[in-house]
């Protein structure tokens, strides 16, 4: 099958996906008395200013993170549902220990990441150790400990992290993270490139290690040997046995990493815009991470374009705040664009596995002449 | 009150899949109110028979009567109207439910919205009763041990006024006393003027409870005999043919190494019985050693005790020097274990992936497929067109996905993929399950190649032919125990049907 | 089933295996009773050494049962699904939107239409999941978690077109709803009015005693009879309710079967498409329901965020019972005992240290004499923390009583799955005319 049509096959699924979803929208406006078609062109108007597709993705970072987090579970059946919970917690964690130290930058921001990390991991092993050893499933266990980080969470903060800059502000907040902790900003790169910045876009440099993350993340899954067995386990768990595959052992690895990355979702605001865990730290990057990892079918190039128009999405609805539509639109939005690109998904899958078995089909026939070999169950 | 109508008449059914023939011409006569047996191996026909008989399937030639009416059967619920009933051999039951409510379900008696229990206890009592099987109708399901839940599956047809029960290998789960239990209800039905189909490949039990005997051999019928005037070996030797191939004269690659040692393997189930019990054999290096059987008498679980995906409950396994009852699946692959799976879809691809990943399944520790932690996929590449190429794989190039070949090269790309991964010890389970004639025989020349090398190949399978084309020694498994071990080059059908089929255990002295 | 042990003058041991043997021929019933009057006892030992009263108030009582009452519905709706074999995690999202259009309902039309509109909204939201998992075979999970991120964006946009322009009323929320539905006591037991009379308040009298187990069950009794919506009555209702129909009625026999063997169903002629459309819609209503209580009943607002996770413990609270309807309704009263002890004292919370240091204690004994080494161990040494905890701390952080319920239910599925029955095809994708 030539490169144009796999493409098109790829992307038809969320093109129909995104399609259904305006229809829908377009519905819900007609509800509010608004007129989609003025909507959606003030979004995009306003979505695709340079300081805007700034803001895009840097709205699509964490999203992003937290679709791989989830991606890497679902690629073996496995269905991180903790990310909200784990992200969190290690934003805490984080927050404290680089609010405790001052290293050189150099030391500072990767003791900062890997505290991250690990408190993620550590959040994941109860759900991870359940399912192993008891089979407890992992969506209800995830979705405890996401209400007990929120706890855990809240009373670090009232009883041992608090370090607000003022008694009388009502956030709680962990202490300022240092100059030498915090993400250096891209803008210079920009500008260097020769673009001109609007005032108060800041293109975090989190980024840079987002995108470093995808990369690793196609690397281990399909190119390393793990990665391989991983694939094989979540789409055919007895011949993986068979295989030689432990479906313990890798249940257990898959969950830590997911944990792992998790952990890091919180870093680009933590560490390139806010530089404190305060209660009001951004939350639901875990769930539109499971939004944005369906979207992208799991796939770190297609999670990247799921997270980029979740964030274009989130940054072009600001605008209809003046134009007196609701811009919650955009979370229905959303909510129906995961139910229907599943759907899409299913429906494209069974198009392209029909067409491809008439396609070799046909091919073997031409070469032999003839009816090919028996097609025995 | 004699009936001289047949309660089942079927006359000339065929029925083709593509590709195979799986009743040609057949014929049936079932009188009423007896128990009539069909036999045959695995394969020969009587499961498509019984299929197109219960409306599952539909025949392309052939008519059936019953009771003297013609009957076209398009679904199972005009043959329950008929008063046909299947008991199928993997029942289907609700653990979870009661005895009670697995009857009646789907045709529950009725009080307005409720289900009239007492109505359906009184009717399923009164069934038991008459029947002479007692079943306590509130215990669960899940509850039952096999032979109870068997009596469930009979009440389920019952309830819906069977009168003709085909009953599809009823003793394969059962033990001896169960065996006996469910004779004594057969009897006990048939003295109620019910009509049994029984299919079944166990000789014994069939000449001890059949009042008739059909044997189907390669999809037709080969005859029809009254148990009391044959034997277990004559009826084996129809089961099985009493022409068997003539291996080739061919010089002994057998070497005196000792490859796998296998020594007293038992595997129970959690409630005591032996799936595979004792099981002791060799292979040397040079050595295929064919296991011949039924399926379902312990060939599976061998396989896995082997691979390591089950674990033994006693008994040592010896690779080489090495004991490896103790080791990971994944250890005994990398030390050269290879494996053709039986089933290919489940064990043996990943049907949406792309063939060079298929080829890595199984060895994907090793080169050419990794270099340590990193794959290598121009060596995956590679391998894969070199094992399509040489085991004639029709596939338009490497990339495609699994799923768009056919059953036979989908076949063929396992079996190359294992025997060009240089194993030094492979088992092949139906190697040539589902693939044209051709490529079967380009098979065996590979895997006789092979031994000829030195390869230790333990060879299961279900056709004779291949069985006793390739073996060096030819051992019998049943009911979970070697029973036999015979010279491939001069057993004959009788003596191998008999094996096979449990007819060995109480029929006369050998010649 | 077995007959009582009989032998000579037996040994200590032996007549603890002999009352273990009776203990076994209760039915269910009975000795979910036993455990019941065990815990109550506990309870009264625990707020006699503690000194607080409030453990087994009738104000704390009648709070947990206000608080539980959306959990059980819940829990019914998980219960209703997965009967039928499908997983539905977006109880939540059906729950927000039962919040929603209850609200909704009450303020412009009255509480009754409140709640047939929550009911009906979570119902849709069932029906986009039945549709969506059913039909097009999407996996359960990903269909309830998009349900999820649905009924909160539905129920926000929708509150800002209808909302924003009232008093009172906003993005975040509806404008308060002034029309009630009635309360009752009842009669006799609490003191309710009959006819017009006033009648002796028995429970309360058994309260105010302050004796010993005497006051506690006064104190229990009497929340759960005073001070009772219709509502509650209704909910309370559906519980008996569900066991009726899923157990006594042709249909929901059927609906079972398809969650225990569809398959099996299927070759008997039952249209199994169809009843797990049927349980799953159902559970979206019963979400829904549990929606409107919490907005018209225990809130008489919309508010974002109102429903607070309680979809999911919800489903725990299902676990907990094991997927039976009443086994369901005791785990939501356990959470929603733990919510209203939280709201009301925090006394009271340390006190359930004590408690749950005695209930492990007991478990400790029990396994002890059954001689399951690790398990005694274990349950003795938290036993012996929660006992530490209680003599050492003041008072339990409120944060941390927040999460209880969370973390019960952590614990009840690490101990007890294997004990735990769900039903045989839960969650199984199924494909008509698909055989094994």
């Amino acid at each position: 099958m030539d490169l144009l049509r796999r493409i098109a096959l790829a992307l038809a699924a969320p093109v129909l996906a995104v399609v259904f979803a305006l229809a829908v929208s377009s519905v819900f406006l007609l509800l509010a008395d608004a007129s989609p078609l003025e909507a959606y062109s003030s979004m995009w108007s306003y979505g695709t200013r340079s300081d805007s597709l700034i803001s895009m993705v840097n709205r699509a970072v964490p999203l992003y993170i937290s679709g791989l987090a989830v991606a890497i579970g679902f690629k073996m059946g496995l269905f991180n549902i903790g990310v909200e919970g784990q992200y969190r917690i290690a934003a805490v964690g984080a927050a404290a220990v680089g609010a405790s130290v001052t290293l050189p930058p150099l030391l500072h921001v990767p003791l900062i990441l890997v505290t991250a990390v690990v408190v993620g991991m550590a959040w994941v092993a109860i759900p991870a150790v359940l399912k192993v050893t008891r089979g407890v499933h992992e969506v209800i266990s995830t979705i405890m400990m996401n209400a007990i980080s929120v706890g855990l969470t809240a009373w670090l903060l009232a009883n041992y992290l608090d370090r607000r800059s003022s008694e009388t502000s009502l956030i709680l907040s962990t202490g300022l993270i240092p100059e030498s902790g915090r993400f250096p900003s891209l803008n210079p790169v920009l500008e260097w490139l020769g673009l001109e910045l609007r005032t108060g876009s800041n293109l975090q440099g989190f980024v840079v290690i987002a995108a470093l993350l995808g990369v690793a993340f196609y690397v281990v899954v399909w190119r390393t040997r793990f990665g391989y067995e991983l694939r094989a386990s979540g789409v055919n768990a007895s011949a993986a046995l068979v295989a030689g595959v432990n479906p313990k052992a890798m249940v257990l690895k898959t969950l830590f990493i997911s944990g792992g990355l998790a952990g890091l979702v919180g870093m680009s605001q933590l560490l390139g815009f806010s530089y404190r865990y305060t209660t009001d730290f951004p939350v639901m990057y875990g769930f539109n991470g499971i939004a944005v990892a369906l979207l992208g079918r799991n796939h770190p190039f297609g999670i990247a374009l799921g997270a980029l128009l979740f964030g274009f999405m989130d940054r072009s609805a600001q605008i209809l705040d003046l134009e007196g539509i609701p811009k919650e639109i955009v979370v229905i939005m959303q909510g129906v664009i995961v139910i229907s690109v599943v759907v899409a998904y299913e429906l494209v899958r069974r198009y392209r596995q029909d067409q491809e078995q008439r396609a070799v089909t046909r091919e073997l026939a031409a070469t032999e002449g003839g009816a090919g070999a028996a097609a025995a169950a | 009150m004699t009936d001289t109508q047949l309660a089942v008449d079927i006359r000339g059914i065929t029925k083709r899949f593509p590709g195979v023939v799986a009743n040609r011409d057949i014929n049936l006569a079932v009188a009423q109110g007896e128990i009539h047996a069909i036999v045959g191996e695995n394969g020969a026909g009587k499961s498509t028979l019984m299929k197109i008989l219960y409306g599952m399937q539909r025949p392309d030639e052939g008519t059936i009567a019953v009771d003297g009416v013609a009957q076209d059967f398009r679904s199972p619920t005009d043959a329950i109207e008929v008063g046909i009933g299947m008991v199928h051999q993997h029942f289907m039951l609700a653990d979870n439910l009661t005895v009670l409510e697995n009857i009646v379900l789907g045709n529950e008696p009725r009080r307005g919205p409720l289900l009239d229990v007492a109505e359906s206890r009184r009717r399923i009592n009164e069934l038991a009763e008459t029947y002479g099987f007692p079943v306590h109708t509130d215990d669960l399901v899940e509850r039952l041990g096999v032979g109870e839940r068997q009596r469930v599956e009979i009440l389920k047809v019952l309830f819906r006024g069977a009168r003709i029960l085909i009953l599809d290998e009823p003793t394969a789960v059962l033990v001896p006393q169960e065996v006996d239990e469910l004779f004594k209800n057969l009897r006990e039905l048939k003295r109620e003027g019910v009509t049994i189909i029984f299919i079944s490949h166990k000789l014994d039990e069939v000449l001890s409870i059949a009042d008739t005997i059909t044997v189907i051999r390669a999809g037709t019928t080969v005859d029809t005999v009254d148990p009391s005037e044959v034997t277990a070996r004559q009826l084996a030797e129809l089961m099985v043919g009493s022409e068997l191939p003539t291996p080739e004269t061919r010089e002994s690659t057998v070497t005196d190494e000792v490859e796998l040692d296998v020594q007293g393997v038992t595997i129970r189930t959690d409630e005591g019985r032996a799936l595979i019990d004792d099981v002791t054999f060799r292979i040397r290096r040079g050595e295929v050693v064919g296991i011949a059987g039924v399926e379902g008498n312990g060939q599976h679980e061998l396989i896995s005790a082997l691979l390591g995906t089950h674990p033994i409950d006693a008994g040592t396994i010896r690779l080489g020097d090495t004991d490896i009852a103790h080791w990971s699946t994944r250890d005994r692959r990398e030390a050269g274990i290879g494996y053709i799976p039986q089933d290919r879809q489940r064990e043996g691809l990943l049907l949406s992936s792309p063939l060079w990943e298929n080829t890595m399944l199984g060895h994907q520790g090793r080169p050419p497929f990794a270099r340590g932690r990193w794959l290598n996929l121009k060596g995956a590449h590679r391998r894969t067109e070199q094992t399509i190429a040489e085991f004639d794989v029709r596939t338009p190039n490497a990339d495609v996905a699994a799923y768009s070949l056919s059953g036979g090269n989908q076949q063929k790309l396992i079996v190359g993929r294992e025997m060009t991964a240089g194993p030094s010890m492979l088992i092949a389970a139906h190697p040539t399950r589902g693939i044209d004639v051709g490529a079967q025989a380009a098979v065996w020349e590979q895997l006789r190649q092979a031994r000829a090398a030195g390869l230790a190949v333990l060879l299961v399978s279900a056709d004779l032919e291949e069985l006793i084309g390739l073996s060096d020694t030819l051992l019998v498994i049943y009911r979970g125990r070697i029973v036999a071990q015979l010279d491939p080059a001069i057993v004959t059908a009788q003596e191998l049907g008999s094996y096979m089929t449990g007819a060995h255990a109480g029929s006369e002295a050998s010649a | 089933m077995t007959s009582p042990v009989e032998s000579p003058p037996p040994p200590v041991t032996a007549v603890r295996a002999g009352f273990a043997d009776q203990l076994a021929v209760l039915t269910r019933f009975q000795r979910a009773l036993l455990l019941a009057m065990g815990g109550v006892f506990l309870l009264s030992v625990t707020r006699f050494v503690a000194d607080t009263p409030e453990l087994t108030s009738s104000g704390t009582s009648g709070a947990a049962l206000r608080l539980g009452i959306p959990i059980g519905l819940a829990a019914l709706g998980g219960l209703y699904a997965e009967r039928s074999g499908v997983v539905n995690i977006g109880l939540e999202g059906m729950m927000i939107l039962g919040t929603w259009f209850g609200a909704y309902g009450a303020w412009q039309f009255g509480p009754w239409w409140g709640i047939v509109l929550g009911l009906a909204g979570g119902a849709a939201g069932g029906l986009i999941h039945a549709l969506a998992t059913v039909t097009f075979g999407v996996d359960h999970i990903i269909s309830g978690v998009a349900i999820n991120i649905l009924g909160a964006g539905v129920a926000r946009y929708l509150s800002v077109i209808n909302y924003d322009a009232t008093t009172g009323g906003g993005a975040t929320q509806s404008p308060q709803i002034t029309t009630k539905i009635p309360l009752v006591d009842v009669p006799f037991l609490a003191g309710g009015d009959l006819f017009g009379w006033s009648t002796p308040d028995l429970f309360g009298w058994f309260e105010d005693s302050g004796w010993f187990l005497l006051a506690d069950v006064g104190g229990i009794l009497k929340g759960f009879t005073s001070n009772l919506s219709l509502f509650t009555l209704i909910a309370v209702a559906l519980f008996p309710f569900t066991a009726w129909f899923l157990w006594r009625t042709r249909l929901g026999l059927r609906l079972r079967s398809v969650g225990e063997n569809p398959t099996a169903a299927e070759s008997l002629g039952i249209p199994v498409y169809r009843m797990k459309y049927l349980g799953v819609t159902i559970s979206g209503a019963m979400a829904g329901l549990a929606g409107a209580f919490l907005a018209i009943v225990a809130a008489n607002i919309y508010r974002e965020g109102q429903t607070g996770g309680r979809g999911f413990i919800g489903l725990a609270a299902m676990i907990f019972g094991n997927w039976m309807p009443f086994g369901a309704a005791a785990g939501a009263g356990l959470f929603g005992f733990a919510d209203a002890l939280q709201l009301r004292s925090d006394a009271a919370i340390q006190a359930l240290l004590l408690f749950v240091a005695l209930l492990t204690g007991v478990f400790a004994v029990r396994a002890a004499i059954q001689r399951r080494v690790v398990p005694a161990a274990l349950l003795a040494v938290t036993s012996a923390g929660f006992l530490t905890w209680f003599i050492v701390s003041d008072e339990v952080p409120r944060q941390f009583v927040q999460f209880t319920p969370h973390v019960v239910t952590l614990l009840v599925l690490g101990f007890a799955s294997q004990r735990l029955r769900p039903p045989a095809a839960d969650g199984q994708p199924y494909r008509k005319g698909e055989s094994r």
